[in-house]
């Protein structure tokens, strides 16, 4: 701001502030209704009845399972929706070829499609009658409601998210480093490991917090696929729409809050990067 | 010689290493996770011929779902623009305390599961509950009618709103603002005038965000909204029954359709916001 703006605002007259006050007014009772209302409703039904009530059903072995599901769905999907982003991004931000804006398109298209019809696309392959089925019948395999399923939904659905945050922030940086230990003799393995992976990291990191979060959250999609089989293919976001629907209305808020917890950790997370390590990662509008 | 201008027609030589291993990988994990499922998306509607592909589209059923999850979308984007675009000023121009929460706040949708969401705003919207119970005595009913899918709509939408304007506001020149205030512009053509303008193509793409999110959300919505077919039935909840049902074709020829639509709608917000760079250009 230079010395003329901060004169004129200071020369503001003071009704002004009474518009200011009720704008400000107006935009945290919004975000209170819209967010801050239902994040707090959560604790509180969790703890209707009680600390104990809340604790007891969140320490049922179905939850456990549950959890594990989801644990273990997460750490297979984003590892590798990890490679394929750098894959990604060093094929787009380091060549130019044709097809490449399809290609780009075609990575930001699981972010437009519903939740429900990335589940249902692997019904049409794998399911009961599905492209797939007399093959798997043949060979005895079943994937439709097993884990296998909810992994191919999960990184259906989170595919782009690595792929988004090293895209622009590699096509920022530019190949120059790369370049130059090329012609210093450097191998590709080197300039990977030792250029490439480094100027990333954080941008990395990023990524693999919001698709983790959504990984762990996703419910649509791996509503469609999982048969919502207690202890078998219930991801905890589906256990609580069954605990919910059963009445079970402590026991529901109870995992729920447990999301939520990660949820915010999640955000607190996103907000130490952003702040501490804002120039390492891509500057834009972030989603 | 002709191998060698072949390549050159596709790609521009690099001395970089590793453009047919990463193309490659990348391209065989999209087929593998995105062209396939898809193509099968695209074909399956088609399977008991073009007429059956008409009726599942036009039964009743299935116009009352897909019309309330695109007016319902397009409802909670359009309140969106306008909250969310006053959350983005006071955010950006205003300092009070708890500033920066709020701002984190913002992102809670992204990060928090669409099934939590979805029972933490029917208990909260529901006739029994703190905001649903105040309402309730004034004859207004959210929990369990398409008004209550039009506030999960709201919720999961908020964040793209706020996010793409953000950036835009901090960037504007303030300066602008201060000359036409000397000049006796009033608060009112300022923002018109001035602010609107500038932000206007970023406000359009994260309302386009918030749309297209809507219309395929379903976590947050199938608590809230009661599921009555006809009435509070949305068109991802429809795809789901149909499965159930073991109809795939039917399924995939919903899908289809939202996809087509979104697809549309979104293509007329790009030229729209082409248009209006064109013309501020």
């Amino acid at each position: 701001m230079t010395a003329e703006t901060l004169r004129l605002s200071a020369a503001r007259p003071r009704n002004l502030s009474l518009g200011r006050g009720l704008l400000i007014g107006l935009a945290l009772l919004w975000l209170t209704l819209i967010v801050l209302a239902p994040l707090s409703v959560i604790l509180v039904e969790a703890l209707r009845k009680g600390l104990g009530a809340a604790v007891a059903s969140l320490s049922q072995p179905d939850v456990w399972a549950a959890a594990r599901l989801t644990l273990l769905t997460t750490a297979i999907a984003t590892p590798l929706n990890a490679v394929f982003g750098l894959a990604a991004a060093w094929c787009v931000t380091r060549f130019d070829f044709i097809g490449k804006t399809l290609l780009m398109a075609l990575i930001d298209l699981p972010l437009s499609v519903s939740p429900v019809i990335s589940g249902l696309v692997w019904v049409l392959l794998f399911g009961a009658s599905g492209w797939f089925a007399p093959w798997l019948n043949a060979a005895g395999l079943q994937i439709m409601f097993t884990p296998v399923a909810i992994v191919l939904a999960t990184i259906l659905v989170t595919l782009p998210y690595l792929a988004r945050e090293l895209i622009p922030l590699m096509q920022q940086q530019g190949s120059d480093e790369e370049l130059a230990a090329l012609t210093l003799g450097a191998r590709p393995s080197a300039i990977f490991l030792f250029i490439t992976l480094p100027n990333v990291r954080w941008a990395l990191l990023y990524g693999v917090l919001l698709a983790n979060a959504r990984a762990m959250g996703e419910f649509g999609a791996v509503s469609v696929v999982s048969g919502h089989i207690r202890g078998l293919t219930n991801t905890l976001p589906l256990h609580v729409e069954i605990l919910y629907n059963e009445y079970d209305f402590v026991g529901a808020f109870a995992t729920a809050a447990l999301l939520a917890v990660l949820a915010l950790l999640t955000l607190v997370l996103k907000s130490f990067l952003e702040h501490r390590h804002a120039d390492d990662l891509a500057a834009r509008g972030r989603c | 010689m002709t191998r060698q201008a072949g390549r050159r027609a596709w790609r521009t030589p690099s001395p970089l290493p590793g453009f047919s291993l990463s193309l490659g990988f990348t391209v065989a994990y999209l087929s593998l996770f995105v062209l396939i499922p898809l193509t099968a998306l695209a074909i399956r509607p088609w399977e008991n011929g073009f007429d059956s592909v008409i009726a599942a589209v036009a039964s009743p059923r299935a116009q009352a779902a897909l019309r309330l999850s695109f007016i319902a979308a397009a409802v909670a984007a359009a309140v969106n623009a306008v909250m969310g675009g006053l959350l983005a000023w006071v955010l950006t121009r205003y300092d009070f305390p708890g500033k920066r929460l709020a701002d984190a706040v913002i992102d809670l949708p992204f990060a928090l599961p669409t099934a939590v969401a979805g029972i933490a705003l029917t208990a909260l919207y529901a006739q029994n509950g703190p905001i649903g119970g105040l309402l309730a005595p004034l004859g207004i009913k959210i929990a369990y009618t398409p008004v209550g899918v039009v506030v999960a709509m709201i919720f999961v939408g908020l964040p793209f709103v706020v996010r793409s304007i953000q950036p835009v506001l901090q960037d504007l020149d303030q300066e602008v603002e201060a000359a036409a205030e000397t000049l006796g512009a009033s608060p009112f053509q300022r923002a018109t005038r001035i602010i609107l303008p500038a932000v206007l193509p970023a406000l359009l793409s994260g309302v386009g965000l918030a749309f297209a999110r809507g219309v395929g959300e379903y976590g947050s919505v199938i608590f809230i909204a009661g599921n009555m077919p006809l009435r509070s039935e949305i068109a991802p909840l429809l795809i789901v029954t149909q499965l159930e049902q073991f109809d795939y074709a039917g399924a995939a020829t919903i899908g289809m359709a939202m996809l087509i639509l979104s697809f549309l709608i979104l293509l007329g917000f790009n030229g729209l916001q082409g248009l209006i760079a064109r013309r501020g250009a």
